[in-house]
């Protein structure tokens, strides 16, 4: 750059040039440099450029609201409130309420995180505190990779892997001996909300552990060390030094992990079973609010019934957006050096 | 008679002591077979997607159009195909305005404005994806009056920009500010420092934030459902419905054909094939041209 622009410059003399000490010294400044530091539209133009960028993250937030509203806006007059409260879903007759997609999403996703919390605490406390370094980095690389395998991998898996086994081992096994307790009766169908609760679990691990190993590694090491200086047992130290004081941190993960299971579609479409009902017991089938959006969606034909599942689609987003700031918040007291609360 | 107190006091010790090595041995079991847990469906999902991938795996099956139902072969080629054109078409979209809006927050975004940016960054990261592909359908799709590979393109933009833009102002932000001052220094504009010094250097990990988002979405099924849609023969014009590898992968999934089950596997090597693939690649060429600009 500077090579160019003293070469270029019309006022370098030949003579001047030889000596090049002297023609560094004068003044006048090269060429590229006028060009470009007098330029402050070219730097105002490019703030602005940017600042469109940014004001699109804006502009899509509003434009996903907007959208939601707009077309759920029949459905809202048609039914009101009671959308969320009544669970009759028959397009024939034009009628539709959301309960059991609602309570299929939930019931889903609480499972989901019976399961995967204690296994992702479990990974996240062995990876930071327990295993040996070398076999860290390869740990941590390798439960990362099971959130990069698609959504539609861990369907197409469940559906020809999980759902036979489950049929034919677990879910036996557990009508034998949890039956009494009414969650786990009736015919093994393998496809229901276990399978969706599991596979889900499944695909939330990641998520939770990543966050709890992060919040894990920012509790200051004086913490462990002054623990170990009392006497205690690695558990012991690990139990109130780290998980004491990344509490709030790993509620964060575990929130972030419940957002992510409500949202998610079609691993939970291809096993759930895809039946608008209520049923106390897991192994019956039942319907997901993103299910039904994925399934009925683009056949969707009156316009009380599309305006219906966008309605679902709204609750959805609404319901995802205060989870995940939630999430956001708790990770955040842990991570931004503010000391952490131990309640939440 | 001290004496004796103590030495009941330390087998008192002793007891508790083994009591909490055996908790503490019980933990350290538990924990590691956490890990054993989360690992073992990693393995069956690799596992199988080989063992049953390999298999129906061929040359037809990546040159060929679907066949129609009851007859052998055939193949996920005009998918794959579909694919490239849909995410070709988010990151046109999607790269510039990521990598744009990372900048505004890394070198402009210390106010409200950039705070209140990044807040809704974060929360459009954390919306469902389906909930992206009603959006993308009534913003194309009810507009153009029918699906196509376009509206699905703009669904997995939407889907990249906030990771993009988080990525990019995380690493402009890395770059030390004596860099810039350098830049400033020798009388060098703002945005020419911004693009040619500061996004340079931290040009290697946008690119892999990059990659990170491109790998999300490619996978992705659900904002395809009803913006691509999905189709059994060639196209390339991005006004018309259009096959996507992971559509294709659910359709025959949740089919009661034998035959397609197998190429649904497939398909599914395939995809995680090429999202390993172009993610490594685009690490190498990034990792190429940090140590270029370090030398």
């Amino acid at each position: 750059m500077a090579n160019r622009a003293v070469g270029a410059h019309p006022l370098t003399s030949p003579e001047l040039a030889v000596g090049p000490a002297l023609a560094a010294q004068p003044p006048a400044k090269p060429e590229f440099l006028i060009k470009d530091s007098t330029s402050q539209w070219a730097d105002r133009t490019f703030q602005f450029a940017m600042l469109a960028c940014g004001l699109t993250v804006l502009l899509l937030v509003y434009l996903i609201i907007y959208e939601l509203t707009t077309k759920g806006t029949l459905a809202r007059h048609a039914f009101g409130w009671r959308f969320f409260f009544q669970s009759e879903w028959d397009p024939v007759n034009d009628r539709y309420g959301a309960l059991s997609f609602v309570y299929g999403t939930i019931v889903s996703s609480l499972l989901a995180l019976l399961i995967a919390v204690p296994l992702a605490i479990g990974v996240a406390v062995f990876i930071t505190e327990m295993s040996p370094r070398w076999l860290r980095t390869p740990l941590a690389f390798t439960t990362e990779l099971l959130a990069a395998i698609p959504s539609v991998i861990y369907g197409l898996w469940a559906i020809f892997v999980l759902v036979p086994l489950l049929r034919q081992s677990v879910q036996p096994w557990l009508a034998r001996y949890l039956g009494w307790t009414g969650l786990v009766e009736g015919p093994p169908y393998g496809i229901g909300m276990l399978a969706a609760g599991v596979i889900l679990a499944i695909m939330i691990v990641p998520i939770i552990s990543s966050i709890a190993r992060e919040v894990m590694t920012a509790v200051p090491q004086q913490q462990r060390e002054a623990v170990l200086a009392l006497g205690a047992t690695r558990w012991e130290m690990i139990r109130m030094g780290v998980l004491g004081n990344a509490r709030a941190g790993i509620w964060g993960g575990i929130i972030l992990g419940l957002g992510r299971a409500l949202g998610e579609t079609m691993a939970v479409t291809m096993v759930i079973g895809n039946r608008p009902e209520i049923a106390k017991s897991l192994f019956a089938p039942g319907y997901t609010m993103a299910s039904v959006i994925a399934n009925e969606f683009s056949e969707a034909s009156g316009e009380l019934y599309l305006s219906s599942l966008v309605e679902v689609g709204l609750a959805l987003f609404l319901v995802t957006i205060v989870v995940n700031v939630l999430a956001q918040l708790l990770v955040w007291s842990v991570t931004r050096g503010t000391p952490a609360r131990s309640h939440v | 008679m001290s004496r004796a107190m103590t030495l009941k006091a330390s087998q008192a010790d002793l007891s508790v002591s083994l009591w909490r090595r055996a908790i503490d041995l019980l933990a350290t079991f538990a924990a590691g077979s956490a890990v054993v847990l989360v690992l073992l469906p990693l393995g069956a999902v690799f596992g199988y997607l080989v063992y049953k991938g390999i298999g129906s795996l061929n040359w037809a099956f990546l040159s060929q159009t679907p066949k129609p139902v009851g007859e052998a072969g055939g193949g996920m080629a005009n998918a794959i195909a579909g694919s490239a054109l849909i995410l070709g078409i988010a990151s046109v979209i999607g790269v510039p305005v990521g990598i744009g809006a990372g900048v505004y927050l890394a070198e402009y975004g210390r106010n409200r404005l950039g705070d209140l940016i990044r807040f809704t960054a974060d929360v459009l990261n954390g919306v469902p994806s389906i909930v992206i592909g009603i959006v993308a359908y009534g913003i194309v799709v009810l507009r153009q009056r029918h699906f196509s590979a376009l509206a699905g393109g703009v669904a997995l933009a939407i889907m990249m920009i906030p990771t993009i833009t988080r990525a990019t102002e995380e690493m402009v932000l890395l770059v030390p500010t004596a860099v810039r001052e350098a830049a400033y220094g020798l009388g060098v504009s703002r945005w020419r420092t911004t693009i040619s010094i500061t996004l340079r250097t931290a040009m290697s990990g946008v690119i892999t934030g990059v990659m990170l988002a491109f790998a999300r979405v490619a996978g992705e099924t659900a904002p395809l459902l009803f913006t691509a849609f999905g189709n059994t023969y060639w196209n390339w014009n991005m006004n018309q419905p259009t096959a996507a590898l992971p559509l294709q992968i659910f359709v025959y999934a949740i089919s009661p054909f034998d035959e397609w089950h197998r190429q649904a596997w497939a398909g599914a090597l395939v995809l995680i094939v090429l999202i390993v693939v172009s993610v490594s690649a685009v690490r190498l060429v990034a990792g190429r041209g940090m140590l270029k600009g370090s030398s």
